[in-house]
């Protein structure tokens, strides 16, 4: 039960990394997605994924919790070497929170009870510690008053920060966001790039795909710019973003930044 | 057709206007009506036929017969075969869609063989074949209840198996994924966020099943019934024989639609409430 947690902390004291990715590659059928990746993320770091869409954004962050199936490579997380044919995959993704673009809530569990669902279930802890939980997390990301409804009743943007609730309620290690506000309504988007802010402060790892270039610029350590399956560009928000070396970076920029020029 | 667009505004040929000509049609239709209408109350006897079909005097035989024995029996042997159709159903779907090649091959062909064999054909099988590899010393508890129960619960598993697989594959992927990444595993996620999901969106064509089973557990004299246990169809043939009189087959008939017109209707009004959620 506490095994990946120590693990987690002897991370943290030897300044392992995190995140491991060590020559990652993934096809689908006969489409390389991933065609050699490399990524060491250390414990509290933010690293933001940019890139166009297609370039294999979504499917890295979904091979770190191997909801994809590498074709090659080595997953590390927190130590544990999940691309190990015997590796426990449900016990290591209890300590990875992923928030998806389409924020993915039980449409048929109460806000309360998605936030409750895999304490109970997964951790087996009782309902009023679950609930416990619940409700400071619901608080602290603005939708305390929300318990009792389900989730068609509230906005995308109070949806996706339900769905932050659900994953930090896991305790997780490291938090995969996946176009977190991609789907929202332009004035929600706020509200969410808010919460996923303050986390960042508390000290989360986080890997998050995004197409917010200010938010990467103040909350990113670390910016990654992917293009057909490869890193092509990565470094300080400064570097990638401010002052870009590769002429694919440029390009992508410019579409993203000013996008009714083109 | 293409008269009444081409002239529009203007009188076509037959100097009959587009409505004029629509109002001739239904006309003509109900003519024809009355007409089948008036020739088969002349021409047939409905004197006899009320005798023969509705007969007042031979009520007093039917009932209660018809609704303490019939009816409950017909209740029983439905529940029963439902409620072990809904579980094997539910574990034939979910094998249907598993990992494992040999459960799909297994559920595939148990829901090939029992929708391809006529239900009656099941039932006579059974009715001869359960005796005879459970051997002479044991049976089914509560004989007949246990094999008619496990008759139509075998039948009705290969239909409510195939609605729940649609119902399951109508589950949007994110679902599974977002639970999985919460650590659970694929049989948790499938029992605590997949089926939840499933059998809502399946309820009503799962209470379409029902009112045919209702109406299959008519077959099930198949298995043997004693006069005790029969329901409501075969009560009322047995009764007919026996007056010489198909007034016990109508009101058996008039019983089995107390059941299922409601059961209708209430299918009709889920699937409008979902059609309105969607
Ligand atoms: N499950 C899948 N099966 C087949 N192709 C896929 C699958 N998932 C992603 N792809 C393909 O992989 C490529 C990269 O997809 P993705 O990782 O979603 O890119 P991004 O998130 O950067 O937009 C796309 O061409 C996409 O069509
Ligand atoms: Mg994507």
């Amino acid at each position: 039960m506490t095994e990946p947690v120590e693990e987690a902390e002897a991370a943290v004291l030897l300044d392992r990394p995190m995140v491991s990715i060590k020559g990652l590659h993934k096809s689908f059928g006969d489409l390389e997605v991933l065609r050699g990746i490399d990524v060491d993320v250390r414990p509290g770091e933010v690293v933001c994924v940019i890139g166009p869409s297609g370039s294999g954004k979504s499917t890295l962050l979904r091979c770190v919790n191997l909801l994809e199936q590498p074709t090659a490579g080595e997953i590390r997380v927190a130590g544990d070497l999940l691309t190990h044919r015997d590796a426990d995959l449900d016990r290591a993704r209890r300590h990875i929170g992923m928030v998806f673009q389409q924020f993915n809530l039980f449409p048929h569990l109460s806000v309360l009870d998605n936030v409750t669902i895999a304490q109970r279930r997964v951790l087996k802890l009782g309902r009023a510690e679950a609930e416990e939980t619940a409700r400071g997390l619901l608080a602290s990301v603005g939708v305390g008053d929300k318990a009792g409804e389900y989730p068609a009743r509230l906005s995308g943007g109070q949806q996706q920060r339900v769905a932050i609730a659900r994953a930090l309620a896991m305790k997780p290690k490291l938090m995969l966001f996946d176009e977190p506000t991609s789907a929202l309504d332009p004035e929600l988007v706020g509200d969410v790039l808010n919460v996923m802010r303050d986390l960042a402060r508390t000290g989360m790892t986080m890997m998050v795909v995004t197409h917010e270039m200010a938010f990467a610029r103040e909350v990113a350590d670390r910016v990654i710019f992917m293009d057909g399956g490869v890193i092509v560009e990565e470094g300080t928000p400064g570097q990638v973003i401010g002052d870009p070396r590769h002429e694919r970076t440029r390009a992508f920029l410019r579409r993203v930044l000013h996008p009714i020029e083109d | 057709m293409s008269d009444s667009a081409t002239e529009a505004g203007s009188l076509p040929r037959t100097g009959l206007t587009p409505r004029q000509r629509r109002n001739f049609g239904v006309g003509v239709q109900y003519a024809i009506l009355v007409l089948i209408v008036v020739v088969a109350a002349v021409a047939l006897d409905w004197q006899r036929f009320q005798e023969v079909f509705f007969n007042p005097s031979t009520f007093k035989f039917l009932f209660p017969d018809l609704i303490t024995i019939g009816l409950v029996n017909t209740m029983i042997y439905t529940c029963s075969g439902y409620v072990i159709g809904f579980f094997l159903g539910l574990l034939i779907a979910v094998m249907r869609l598993s990992a494992v090649r040999l459960n799909r091959w297994f559920a595939h062909g148990y829901i090939e063989l029992f929708r391809g064999l006529p239900a009656l054909l099941v039932f006579m099988l059974l009715g001869y074949g359960l005796p005879v590899v459970l051997g002479p010393d044991r049976q089914l508890p509560f004989p007949p209840y246990g094999t008619v129960a496990i008759a139509l619960g075998l039948v009705s598993a290969a239909y409510m198996a195939e609605t729940f697989r649609a119902g399951i594959q109508a589950v949007p992927k994110g679902q599974v994924e977002a639970a999985r990444s919460l650590g659970m595993s694929a049989t948790r996620a499938m029992v605590t966020v997949v089926l939840p999901q499933a059998i809502r969106i399946v309820i009503p064509p799962l209470t379409n099943e029902l009112i045919m089973l209702f109406k299959d557990s008519s077959l099930v004299f198949a298995v043997g019934l004693t006069a005790g246990t029969a329901e409501l169809a075969k009560i009322g043939n047995d009764l007919a024989t026996e007056h010489a009189n198909s007034t016990p087959i109508v009101l058996a008939g008039l019983s089995y639609l107390v059941i299922t017109l409601p059961l209708g209707f209430l299918v009709r009004r889920l699937e409008a409430r979902q059609a309105k959620a969607r």
